[in-house]
């Protein structure tokens, strides 16, 4: 049985523990507040690039630009998107789960697949078991803002341009609430159009300057806004994460305080009756 | 067929406008364009300058730098990447802005890597200030 110094000791560093623990769920908390906030104003861009692409992709074929022409899949990639900082439950592993039954299960005709990854967690996973990495950006998950999203969105569509994937499936959480995010496998490129009503015959824009520069500049943005946004779900996801995770740690503490304090009593009085008792016998031998 | 139509004017970051107008004027890299309501689809890119709309007989006026226009017949839909109201500049800021890449464009070669960003940002600059001069 500990002795009462190692249970007091014990329970002094639970506590401090569970001081950080709590100190990081407030933190996670105000963080969160922030990121959901700027997922509703980046909401509004994002649904009508949606309805914007929509509206163009019914009036233009699709071989009119190499985004939106269907290759035969044979290399695909894989934009992974994870955290750089742990502590937050079982976000990264869900993430890293779900590729790597991506990696493992390939559909027929795929001969390769690469990866492309966003936060340290997801990296050091990967890059230990010597999956093959094709790109890796670090430390521009501390603040986000639309530049990131246009940074990888230019490099995604240079490479795909280029011929160096013919699909690219993006990887994410996506943020329910504070408390759920499930992970979500999108496929960004090539880019493909919602199904369109049928009949109804569509009068062709005029573009100005011509079709051809609208869509190289339409369908590349629309690329940085899907990613810009699977961001922002990603982060807020973290931050919804690491308060669940937080909060429970916060929990387990204070039982393990509850449990040690116990023992600690249970201890302090047996000390307390094996000296009474050493002085009622001391007591009695003097008689 | 309506008078009216809807302006959207959205940014990256925020909704800016979402409102029932009767008229609008727009800078497209072309060329200024107006829009009234029934217009012909249509689809241009934007540069940098003021997009003005008009409801009833109250004009009012949103810096834009960059980004497209969609024209339907009874809608519009801006998607900037920056796009301001006119009531929201602020003036000190934008003259501040517009001194300093002045001062860094009279140093820079018209070959140097940040000529054109200097340039791009005292055009905005100077937009936002003419725009913030309409208002009243």
């Amino acid at each position: 049985m500990p002795s009462l110094k190692d249970i007091r000791k014990r329970i002094a560093s639970v506590k401090n523990t569970q001081q950080i623990t709590k100190a990081m769920k407030m933190v996670a908390a105000a963080k969160l507040r922030r990121a959901q906030e700027t997922i509703v104003q980046a909401r509004p861009y994002a649904d009508k690039m949606r309805e914007v692409i929509n509206d163009l992709s019914a009036r233009v074929e699709l071989d009119r630009h190499p985004l939106l022409v269907r290759r035969e899949v044979k290399t695909r990639e894989i934009l992974v998107i994870t955290s750089d900082r742990g502590l937050c439950g079982g976000f990264n592993q869900n993430i890293i789960r779900e590729v790597v039954h991506l990696l493992k299960n390939k559909e027929e005709g795929v001969e390769t697949v690469q990866l492309n990854i966003i936060g340290r967690k997801g990296l050091e996973f990967f890059k230990r078991r010597e999956y093959p990495i094709r790109k890796e950006y670090r430390n521009i998950l501390g603040d986000i803002d639309y530049a990131t999203a246009t940074m990888v969105g230019k490099d995604i569509v240079a490479a795909y341009e280029a011929g160096e994937f013919d699909e690219l499936v993006m990887v994410y959480n996506h943020f329910r609430s504070a408390i759920s995010q499930n992970v979500v496998v999108q496929k960004l490129l090539p880019i493909e159009p919602d199904e369109m009503p049928e009949g109804g015959v569509l009068t062709d824009y005029i573009y100005e300057p011509s079709e051809k520069v609208i869509l190289n500049q339409v369908l590349p943005k629309y690329i940085e806004v899907q990613i810009f946004r699977a961001l922002l779900e990603s982060i807020a996801s973290e931050h919804g994460a690491r308060m669940t995770a937080m909060e429970s740690a916060t929990n387990n503490a204070a039982e393990m305080i509850d449990r040690l304090t116990l023992a600690m009593n249970r201890a302090r009085q047996a000390a307390i009756t094996k000296e009474l008792m050493e002085i009622v016998g001391g007591a009695e031998a003097l008689k | 067929m309506a008078d009216k139509f809807l302006l959207e004017v959205v940014t990256p970051n925020r909704l800016v406008l979402s409102e029932e107008v009767d008229e609008i004027t727009a800078p497209g890299e072309l060329g200024e364009f107006g829009v009234l309501a029934g217009h012909t689809p249509f689809f241009s890119t934007l540069g940098i300058g003021a997009v003005m709309y008009r409801q009833g007989n109250d004009k009012r006026y949103i810096a834009v730098s960059w980004g497209f226009a969609e024209v339907l017949d009874n809608k519009v839909t801006i998607l900037a990447e920056l796009a301001e109201l006119d009531a929201e500049i602020d003036v000190d800021r934008a003259r501040k802005r517009k001194e300093e890449a002045e001062a860094k464009l009279k140093t820079l070669s018209a070959t140097h890597k940040d000529y054109l960003k200097e340039k791009a940002s005292l055009d905005k600059a100077m937009n936002r200030m003419m725009v913030a001069g309409r208002r009243m």
